[in-house]
């Protein structure tokens, strides 16, 4: 991964917004089984005003400040229990790029680390509880292994890529732990949580566009 | 004086506690409802909730009380959102969201500490209906 800019960061929102728009209908059918079924307009709509917000911010806005207001944004408008959850992770990873020009991997490491802990803290969620955090943990977990063992920028994203997958991926057979899904016990287990979905599909929008912007091409 | 922070999903349901609180009361309590999204639509917002906090600082303490799941979530955003000095008098009561509210403002009425208040506003909790 090269050193990102806030130009980057910018289109990574949009990118993300939009792929969150797109999955309306998927994270509403995934929350409607086991949920209350608002999950994908509640995320569509906070996302939607991500868009504008940061439209209307200054060219020269920098990443934290980017971040920041995503994440207020999402508090503001999501609504459920994933406007406060995916707004800390959002304000606390700016935190962490506080003054940063660029995003270096070791930032980057910082900021999901530290999104991840946000998570915890607002949700009081450990991993396979069955949420979000299912998907975050892990990648936050191997960004912050400084052992690379070798492998490529290129290599460590792919396999950022995998780790997302297979986070989300590991909340099928789990019974939910936390929120409103965890009063159907068992019958929780064999259904994706809504949550962990839509984090997958954050950071794999988000990989396509630190990727395309390093030249490599998308598998 | 105690004052209140009713955060519910429902714009309708803070409304109608607070309503409840402030009869209960003969209004001189402060109670500020945080129901609902901008929209109308349900939800809670936490930034709402902060500046509600703020608005109350002229009082001795503050009683956010939550109705289910993500308002708890929202409330303690809320307090993350405020300054050491503006969220030293505010706490947040695991409390029955009616019960809680009507008695802890009866409690506030009287003149009582924030710690009475919290406490009968989560006393509320074995609060026995029928005998």
């Amino acid at each position: 991964m090269n050193p990102v800019g806030a130009a980057e960061i910018r289109r990574l929102l949009d990118v993300v917004g939009t792929r969150i728009i797109e999955s309306r209908d998927l994270l509403t059918d995934l929350d409607r089984t086991i949920g209350d079924g608002d999950h994908g307009v509640n995320m569509a709509r906070g996302f939607a005003a991500v868009r504008e917000k940061l439209a209307a911010l200054p060219e020269n806005t920098d990443i934290a400040s980017l971040l920041k207001t995503a994440g207020m944004t999402l508090v503001s408008t999501v609504g459920g229990a994933s406007g406060p959850l995916y707004g800390t992770a959002f304000i606390y990873a700016a935190q962490e790029l506080a003054g940063a020009g660029e995003m270096s991997p070791e930032l980057l490491s910082r900021a999901m680390r530290a999104a991840a802990n946000g998570i915890v803290k607002r949700g009081r969620a450990g991993v396979g509880d069955k949420t979000m955090l299912d998907t975050v943990e892990p990648v936050a977990a191997f960004l912050e292994s400084s052992d690379s063992g070798g492998s490529s920028p290129e290599e460590r994203m792919r396999d950022v890529r995998r780790i997302a997958r297979a986070g989300m991926e590991s909340t099928v057979p789990m019974q939910a732990r936390k929120g409103r899904a965890s009063f159907l016990g068992e019958r929780s287990i064999g259904h994706c949580d809504p949550g962990a979905m839509s984090s997958h599909i954050m950071i794999e929008a988000a990989l396509d566009v630190l990727a395309a912007s390093s030249g490599e091409t998308r598998p | 004086m105690i004052a209140f922070v009713l955060v519910s999903h429902s714009r309708a349901v803070a409304a109608g506690v607070r309503e409840m609180a402030l009869q209960m009361t003969g209004g001189v309590v402060p109670v500020i409802a945080c129901g609902g999204m901008s929209d109308g639509g349900l939800g809670t917002d936490a930034c709402v909730i902060a500046d509600a906090i703020r608005s109350l600082a002229q009082n001795e303490g503050v009683l956010v009380l939550c109705d289910l799941g993500s308002a708890i979530l929202s409330a303690e955003q809320a307090l993350d959102f405020l300054e050491e000095n503006e969220k030293s008098g505010v706490r947040i009561a695991d409390a029955p969201f009616l019960e809680g509210a009507v008695l802890g403002a009866i409690q506030a009425s009287a003149g009582s500490s924030l710690q009475e208040v919290f406490e009968t506003a989560e006393g509320a909790r074995d609060l026995r209906k029928l005998g």
